[in-house]
């Protein structure tokens, strides 16, 4: 089991910051109002940022 | 693995116009993903709104759409489920929309019990024609139109379908994000009139001027107020008073609309024949 491959498309994220608070291992983080990638090893590929994001803007690829 | 959306999205729409953290995302990825588990086509698939931020849903998903006139979505939705009853068809829209403006059709729609799954998105304000109060604001609560607070009681819009003849309710919220296409799923293999209610989260409209900081402060309180069907029951009246009883609420088998006009043609034609 690899890392998983977290996509953030920056032109559809509004900077909500969902993802953020509900991630369990604080993977991600704000920059400003978009959302980033800071830990992608600690990610336990739950996937609920994927399906809590209202802007489509996360894809997690588990592998 | 990451779910493809795009393949049920139109082309060069999205990002959505909605506000960042509006609850209509969410729900929108559901009814996506519970379309692909049903296994849908495209073309046999008709989403139907009314008028208001929930209601452009259908303008970003690639299905047979139509954005009707306010609150009769319900109306638009019985016209073309008896035109053509393999159609599956679902409608969407808000609370103001689908209970307020909308009420009279929604409480027909639902006593016809007519083969339609109608997704609620309620969260509990108009929030596109600038923030007035709907039947489902917290009474209390405050709205550009109850400046001082809400001094109307709630409506209670699972009750409502229930009281007025659906067959199939459901509620959750768009915290309990992986729950929304099991409803939906539940409700399009259901056979007669669904109602599904999604306790959404306006941040704009609502959530500003009732002391939430953030989205994630509205979403969080579902994630606290929220109880299960199954745990509610063991509850006693009182410990459930402000809390969101979620899962399906209710669920009965009862003659389906289409069917019972068909019969009926069949009846009359059968009466008729040879008559002419």
């Amino acid at each position: 089991m690899g890392i998983p491959k977290i996509e953030i498309i920056e032109k559809y994220c509004k900077g909500c910051s969902i993802c953020v608070e509900f991630c369990p291992t604080q993977v991600l983080q704000m920059d400003g109002f978009v959302a980033r990638v800071v830990k992608p090893e600690a990610c336990i590929k739950c996937m609920q940022c994927e399906l809590r994001c209202p802007d489509f803007a996360i894809k997690v690829y588990p592998e | 693995m990451a779910f493809d959306y795009e393949k049920y999205i139109r082309p060069g729409k999205l990002p959505h116009i909605w506000c960042p953290g509006c609850g209509h995302g969410i729900v929108m990825k559901g009814l996506i993903r519970a379309i692909d588990k049903c296994g849908l086509s495209k073309n046999r698939t008709a989403i139907i709104s009314g008028i208001g931020c929930a209601s452009r849903l259908p303008g970003y998903v690639d299905f047979n759409t139509v954005h009707t006139a306010h609150g009769r979505a319900a109306a638009f939705a019985t016209g073309m489920k008896m035109a053509d009853p393999g159609l599956t068809v679902l409608c969407v829209g808000g609370d103001g929309d689908g209970v307020a403006i909308g009420g009279n059709h929604f409480i027909h729609a639902c006593r016809r019990n007519i083969d339609i799954t109608y997704i609620i998105m309620n969260n509990h304000i108009y929030g596109m024609t600038g923030g007035q109060f709907s039947p489902c604001t917290p009474t209390d609560g405050f709205a550009s139109t109850t400046p001082y607070g809400n001094p109307d009681p709630v409506f209670d819009i699972a009750k409502l379908a229930i009281g007025a003849g659906a067959t199939f309710v459901a509620r959750t919220t768009a915290y309990h994000a992986n729950q929304i296409d099991k409803m939906i799923v539940e409700g399009i293999q259901h056979k007669g009139f669904s109602v599904i209610e999604i306790l959404d989260c306006c941040p704009t409209s609502y959530g500003r001027r009732n002391k939430f900081r953030s989205v994630v402060e509205m979403m969080k309180q579902h994630k606290e107020l929220a109880v299960p069907v199954t745990a509610a029951a063991k509850m006693t009246p009182e410990d459930l008073q402000g809390k969101i009883i979620t899962g399906i609420l209710h669920q009965e088998e009862k003659p389906e609309y289409c069917e019972q006009y068909a019969r009926l043609i069949d009846k009359v034609q059968a009466q008729t024949a040879g008559k002419g």
